[in-house]
Order: C-alpha cells, then sequence, then structure tokens
C-alpha cells in the first residue's frame, strides 16, 4: 500500500509571527533581521509584500531597505516563533504520532496506517486549523514520499495544498529543476549541469552507477530521491537524533586582531562545550574548528585528542594549536566555532599514554567538577578564567531554542 | 487605539487542573460576573493580534470572547495573561 506523508510548511514563519502578534503589521512590507549592532545583521524572513519588492532572505538590512524603501526592519523574538512552532506541532499530533520537525517552520507527517487515510482532506483540515488556531498560514503537500511531499509544499504558497500522486509525479515534479531537490545544492546542480542533466526527471533517467561514480552515495540518493522511490521513514514524535557533535560558534561583534583574542573566544565557547558534553555523559576524541575571516570566506580544520576528554581547557588548547597551525593572518577573524567531535561515552575506558600525567587530569577534572557544581547553584556566571574577564568581542550570549535541519533520517 | 485590551480576571482551577474565568474587571474598574462559559477553543485573535484559548463567556446575556494568552517562558508564577478585543468604534 502506498504511504501518505504530508509536508507542511508555515509561510514566511518569522515574518507571518510579527503579524499575527501585531495586526496593525498586516498589509506592510516586513522584514525580521538580525541586529545590524552584533553584526548578524541579514534578513532573517519577510512577508509577502517585501519579497515582492526584491527582499530576500540572506540580505544585508542595508541592501534590503535600500530595494525595499518603506521596509519595516524587526528584531526577531524567538521566544514566540518557538511557542507558535510547538503550537502548530500540537495541531499535527492531532493527526499521527509521526511528526519529523525539520528546521521551525516545516514538519513532515506520516498518515500511513492512521484513522484517517484521505490525505488531501487532512491536509485541507489542517490547513483550516492552523489559521483558525493560530491565525497563520500553511502550505502543505501530501504525496507518497517526504521528498516529493517536500517539493509539493513549495509549489503552491500560501495556504494551499498540492498533492503529488505515483500518477501524476511524473508530470509534476520531473520538468522541475535538479536544484529544487533536497541536498541537491548550487555545487551538485553545477556538476549535474556539466552532464546535460537539469531537471528532476532527467536525474531519474540518468543510471545510478554513473551517478555513484560521479557524486558517491549522494549520488545514488538524490537519484532515488528523483525517480521517487525515497523510502526515509517520518521520524517518531519523541525521537531524539543521536548526538554525533557538540560545538559552539559566535560572530563577533569586532573583528579579532590576534590569535590572543581568538584563544579568548575559543576558550569561552569551549565552557558551553565541556558543560554539554558532561551534561550528556560524552568525552571528546577529537576537536574541529571553523574560522571565517572579515571577507566571509571560511576554512575549517579538525585534529584529534591524544586522550579523550571533556575539560574545556584541552579542548580549548587543542583548539588554539590548530588554530595557529593553519590560520595564515592574512584577514583578522569574523567569526569563530569550536566542536567537539568523535564523540565516545564517558564511561568507555580510555588508553593511557605513556608521557601523560593521568594524577594531574584527575585534578583538573576534580577541578571542574567544582566549578560546574557552583556554576550550577549560582549560576554560569560565578565562577570564570580570569583571562574571561573584560571584552571578549562577543554579542550577548542567546539561547536559541532551535533544531537545525540535519540529515534525513533513515 | 489599542485594540488589545488586558484585564483582570479572577479564574478559579478544579482539581484536575482546568482553569475557568469567574470574574472579570474591565479597565475602567468595573466588575462583571462571568454566568456562563459557552465554549473554549484554542484560536487566533485576529483583530487584537496574537493567539490563545478563547473561552466564549456570557456576562448579562451578551456573549463576547475572553482570551488566555500563555506565556511564552516554561516557568514561574506569571503563566499568562487574559485580555479582551475592544469592540470596533462607532
Amino acid at each position: 500500500m502506498a504511504r501518505i506523508v504530508l509536508h507542511s510548511d508555515l509561510n514566511s514563519f518569522y515574518a507571518s509571527v510579527e503579524t499575527v502578534l501585531d495586526p496593525t503589521l498586516r498589509g506592510k512590507a516586513v522584514a525580521v533581521c538580525g541586529s545590524t549592532e552584533d553584526r548578524h545583521g541579514i534578513v532573517l524572513a519577510k512577508s509577502d509584500l517585501a519579497r515582492k519588492a526584491g527582499v530576500k532572505t540572506g540580505m544585508a538590512n542595508w541592501e534590503a531597505q535600500r530595494c525595499c524603501p518603506g521596509l519595516l526592519i524587526l528584531h526577531p523574538q524567538y521566544e514566540q516563533y518557538v511557542k507558535y512552532s510547538r503550537l502548530a506541532r500540537e495541531i499535527y499530533q492531532r493527526y499521527t504520532d509521526r511528526v519529523e520537525p525539520y528546521g521551525m517552520d516545516e514538519c513532515w507527517l506520516d498518515l500511513t496506517g492512521c484513522r484517517c487515510v484521505d490525505g488531501l482532506a487532512v491536509a485541507d483540515e489542517i490547513r483550516k486549523t492552523v489559521h483558525e488556531e493560530l491565525g497563520l498560514t500553511v502550505s502543505i503537500g501530501v504525496s507518497f514520499n517526504k521528498i516529493f511531499a517536500k517539493l509539493g509544499s513549495d509549489m503552491k504558497k500560501p495556504d494551499a495544498v498540492t498533492v503529488i500522486s505515483e500518477e501524476n509525479y511524473k508530470e509534476k515534479v520531473w520538468p522541475l529543476p535538479a536544484s529544487e531537490l533536497i541536498y541537491v545544492g548550487p555545487a551538485t546542480t553545477r556538476k549535474l549541469a556539466t552532464y546535460g542533466i537539469h531537471t528532476i526527471g532527467q536525474l531519474a533517467a540518468a543510471p545510478p552507477e554513473f551517478l555513484k561514480q560521479r557524486l558517491g552515495v549522494n549520488g545514488v540518493a538524490i537519484w532515488r530521491y528523483a525517480a521517487g522511490l525515497d523510502t526515509s521513514r517520518v521520524m517518531h514524535q519523541d525521537y531524539d537524533v543521536p548526538i554525533k557533535s557538540i560545538g559552539h560558534g559566535i560572530t563577533c561583534v569586532q573583528d579579532l586582531l590576534n590569535s590572543e583574542e581568538v584563544w579568548r573566544v575559543m576558550l569561552m565557547l569551549s565552557q558551553d562545550i565541556g558543560h554539554k558534553l558532561r551534561a550528556n555523559d560524552f568525552n571528546a576524541g577529537g576537536v574541529q574548528i571553523t574560522v571565517k575571516d572579515n571577507a566571509l570566506g571560511w576554512r575549517q580544520y579538525q585534529a584529534p585528542l591524544e586522550v579523550p576528554t571533556q575539560l574545556p581547557l584541552e579542548i580549548a588548547r587543542r583548539a588554539r594549536a590548530l588554530f595557529d597551525k593553519q590560520y595564515d593572518w592574512r584577514l583578522p577573524v569574523r567569526a569563530v566555532t569550536v566542536r567537539a567531535i568523535k564523540l565516545s561515552p564517558k564511561s568507555q575506558p580510555v588508553q593511557m599514554l605513556l608521557y601523560d600525567d593521568p594524577v594531574r587530569r584527575e585534578k583538573r577534572e576534580r577541578l571542574e567538577d567544582a566549578v560546574e557544581d557552583i556554576r550550577s547553584r549560582f549560576g554560569k556566571s560565578a565562577i570564570y578564567s580570569a583571562c574571561l574577564m573584560g571584552n571578549l568581542k562577543m554579542p550577548g550570549l542567546g539561547v536559541h531554542e532551535v533544531n537545525l535541519p540535519g540529515m534525513m533520517f533513515q | 487605539m489599542e485594540n488589545k485590551i488586558y484585564v483582570e480576571v479572577l479564574a478559579s482551577f478544579d482539581p484536575g487542573g482546568v482553569m475557568l474565568p469567574v470574574l472579570l474587571t474591565w479597565e475602567d474598574g468595573h466588575t462583571y460576573e462571568i454566568d456562563r462559559i459557552v465554549d473554549i477553543r484554542q484560536a487566533a485573535a485576529m483583530k487584537a493580534g496574537g493567539s490563545g484559548d478563547r473561552y466564549t463567556v456570557r456576562i448579562k446575556g451578551k456573549e463576547s470572547f475572553l482570551f488566555f494568552e500563555r506565556n511564552a517562558s516554561l516557568r514561574g508564577n506569571n503563566i499568562g495573561r487574559w485580555f479582551v478585543e475592544r469592540k470596533s468604534q462607532g
């Protein structure tokens, strides 16, 4: 039996929530933007009118204002977006327990085997309910796999339902450009174009062996997507994605000019990483850093840790060593990310090193225990390294309760 | 004029945790007793903005909407606010 999969997309989500909260914004060109002072000043979402005036997500604030004079710029209210995202998910969960979020504003729903088997009717009901209860609009794709459901939700916007069935997908999906397909980014699009593959239909018609040869496993995956053979499941609402890495990154308010400044930012970021490793009972087996210069070019480097650890200091030191070795300082640094990778459970036995001092390591761990304990009782800023005092050129650490889209759940 | 009016409400909680409004104090200080709750549902307040649990209440024979807007934060004893929509002028 064919599956019934829905993909629901809340239309221009941030901007719509702002309009729901303040109806006087209705019918105006509105954009939700990051703060210019913190140098996050890009368009995060825009209303329909702003889009028509040419405002695009990711544009710098000044660019957006130039192409749409009179544009109202709003600061994001993340807690409200999280609230509305949850409320929408609650509506979806009335129909099925398999609801998989993809970012804040998108969800897949699997209705296979549920009481209501008419996908179109459910989609229509959801569309109406979301509008009545939350004042937001959604566009929904109904199909027999996740990939086509997502394509469907992009076809008609806003407040609409599109059905892509086993009967009509060849007419509806195959003429679309290959870049519309999930996981076909600009680089893959360019590569496909050199082989004369421009549409999803052409991709589906290409021999999978050839794609595997040219694009690796991803080539076969996108071929399956294009041919309508995707069988990936919609994850259960209680499913937690296994943690593969723990990272923290930040765009600094001013450019970092020397290694010492970068070090302090790395040490600060490592504090949170250490805390999260501890909370999840992991040891890091390696460190990865991403460095963005002020021309927005970025590089990523990684290196193993000799002994798996959760100590912030050791992670930060490894990150710094990696940075000092690799970065050429042709340009000042704008953004830094530190990530703990190759995670292993804390309980896993560790091979000791001949030239390491395990006693010292144990002492450091106990010290870190004490720091953690103080922080849990008196707050995060109750105790920290003296070198982290003063201006770190880091913006106020906003907590974003957002699951960013990751790899497809298999 | 602002269409969203936050009002003071006296509410009761039954042992099952269901919250029901009992008394409503209007912005001029006048207090009204809620005679009956006709309907409770999640709804968007199209005129005032926002959304929440919409109580259709009957006060002195007249029906109107009373919204409970939940706070976005997860803890604390400030769990949300009650509001009504201003009737259109004229």
